[in-house]
């Protein structure tokens, strides 16, 4: 397989890699892929009373190119509002890493996360109000 | 000569190649020993003795010749046969296919099954596909765990029609050694041929065909620091086992595999299996010693899984699973040392190994393993520096997944209900 520079970079120094307190209010967790699959990401997001995210981490299971495109992701999120955050699709993630046609669904998985962090989220806030 | 890699030491090939990864892929192939270089060399350039063994009208055909038979006795030394009983071939591949396809297409009439395992090499059990195609039955045992086949399933398995039973000396994926003595007592009881692919033992495990009851026996040079395209196959002659040829134009090696011999080739084959019938004894200890270090150091890793049994194994060989973290971004994290994986992720299949499919491990399990095959020019150094390498980069890599994660907090994986992917 050969990687672009920047899912090699990732790789190598993946960004924001780690764990918020799943039970916090402000926190959404998204955990989606399966281990069998290959591929299991976690990512989240620590959202402040505007809607705005303040903070994003990640960990992953998976290839070189999962890791790339979560970590990449969790720099995307970071200032984002939700409603802009939910916009964000896989192809603009592929494009940004280069990814070769057989990874495209890293990015897919990427997209996946989060849509599960921030509707994680969302189910939090409604639970606590 | 104009060629100094040949005269240089161990040592000094790791100091000129140290910038290269460090090899530990010796199961796949070998370097060719610079001795068995140096003897090939003088078998090619026109002052050399280049000629064709089929000759028979002047020197350069006669020197030839002589050349091959010596070689021919160096391969039957090592497994104590009788020159006359070995054929040469491409390779093992080419091997394991005459011997299968040309014992059942010669024997027919006398039945049409036949037995091998899941954990044979792909050369075998494409060749018997091919026999299932023709209208053959093949019955392919599960080993157990331990990767080794259990005698009284083998015995269970055997018809009234079996024709042939192929199973391989020593696996090259795990390097479990299977025993072929017993399994041998078994089928010539029966009167049922025995074909064992010892690409993988040649050098490695002692062979003594005196007394071990094959039939069919696959030999490769390149496992053994010979060059590549050149192996052999053992035809057994008393009792008489008789093979239809595969390939046709000529009638050398007595008919069973036409083709000019490429004497280099075939000289090379002879001095390597020269040289591991001196060495073996002293180079296995030598490697036992190193492979031992290896699991030593490696043994404090949390949850890493053994594959194959510990015991009934060659030292050259450890393959290991590294539970909860991916098989591609850890072949990735290896880059400084060259290894094989389970994982053939980054080819165009996605599935993982099938030997260790086979000896039951889980999808995960056989796509995160590392087979580490040691060798001839391997030093302690290269498995110190292993050690560290493998250390750091399950640590990172573990920091990175969520799986481990959950395995530190007391969920187990395995048991969470994952949303079909």
């Amino acid at each position: 397989m050969t990687y672009s520079d920047k899912v090699l970079d990732h790789y190598e120094n993946p960004r924001n890699v780690g764990s918020f307190d799943q039970n916090d209010p402000g926190v959404g967790t998204g955990l989606v892929g399966a281990p069998a699959g290959g591929d299991v990401i976690k990512l989240q997001i620590r959202v402040n009373e505007d809607d705005v995210i303040v903070d994003a981490c990640f960990k992953t299971y998976g290839c070189a190119s999962a890791i790339a495109a979560s970590s990449l992701v969790t720099e995307m999120l970071k200032g984002k509002a939700l409603a802009e955050a939910q916009q964000i699709k896989n192809t603009l993630i592929a494009e940004e890493l280069a990814l070769p046609p057989a990874k495209i669904g890293c990015s897919v998985l990427a997209e996946d996360a989060i849509k599960a962090a921030i509707a994680d989220y969302r189910n939090h806030k409604h639970e606590i109000r | 000569m104009g060629y100094p890699v040949m005269n240089m030491t161990a040592t000094e090939m790791n100091q000129t190649f140290r910038k290269r990864p460090i090899y530990l892929d010796y199961a796949a192939t070998t370097p060719v020993d610079p001795r068995v270089a140096r003897k090939m060399m003088a078998y090619l350039t026109p002052d050399t003795e280049f000629g064709n063994p089929s000759s028979r009208s002047h020197l350069y055909g006669w020197h030839a010749e002589e050349a091959v038979e010596a070689a021919r006795q160096q391969v039957a030394a090592l497994i104590n046969a009788d020159p006359k009983e070995i054929v040469w071939t491409s390779g093992a591949t080419e091997s394991d296919n005459l011997a299968i396809k040309g014992a059942a297409h010669f024997y027919h009439n006398k039945g049409k099954h036949l037995i091998t395992c899941k954990t044979e090499h792909m050369a075998v059990l494409d060749s018997c596909r091919q026999l299932e195609q023709e209208g053959f039955e093949v019955t392919y045992l599960t080993p157990e765990p331990s990767g080794l086949i259990d005698l009284n399933k083998l015995a269970a398995a055997l018809r009234e029609d079996t024709l042939l039973v192929s199973i391989m000396h020593v696996n090259n994926e795990i390097g479990v050694i299977q025993d072929i003595e017993a399994i041998g007592e078994l089928t010539r009881a029966r009167g049922i041929i025995f074909h064992v692919d010892a690409a993988q033992s040649a050098g490695k495990v002692p062979i003594d065909l005196g007394r071990m009851k094959v039939d069919l026996m696959s030999l490769s040079a390149h496992k053994i620091y010979g060059p590549k395209g050149i192996g052999a196959l053992y035809v057994r002659r008393q009792p008489r086992v008789r093979i239809e040829a595969q390939i046709h134009g000529g009638g050398h090696e007595r008919g069973m595999r036409s083709g000019t011999l490429p004497v280099h080739q075939i000289v090379g084959m002879g001095e390597a299996f020269r040289i591991a019938k001196e060495e073996m004894r002293e180079e296995n200890e030598h490697i036992r010693q190193l492979r031992d270090r290896l699991l030593a150091g490696l043994q404090d890793i949390e949850e890493i899984y053994l594959n194959g049994d510990l015991e009934q194994r060659v030292p050259h060989n450890l393959n290991i699973s590294f539970n909860y973290v991916e098989g591609e971004s850890l072949i990735m994290a290896l880059k400084d040392i060259a290894v094989s994986s389970g994982s053939a992720c980054t080819s165009a299949s996605l599935e993982p190994s099938y030997v260790l499919r086979a000896i039951g491990r889980s999808e995960e399990l056989a796509h995160s393993s590392i087979r580490f095959s040691l060798g001839r020019y391997t030093t302690e150094q290269d498995i110190d520096y292993t050690i560290d390498l493998i250390h750091k980069k399950i640590r990172k890599l573990r920091e990175l997944s969520p799986l481990w994660e959950m395995h530190q907090q007391g969920v187990d994986p395995a048991k969470v209900e994952w949303a079909a992917h």
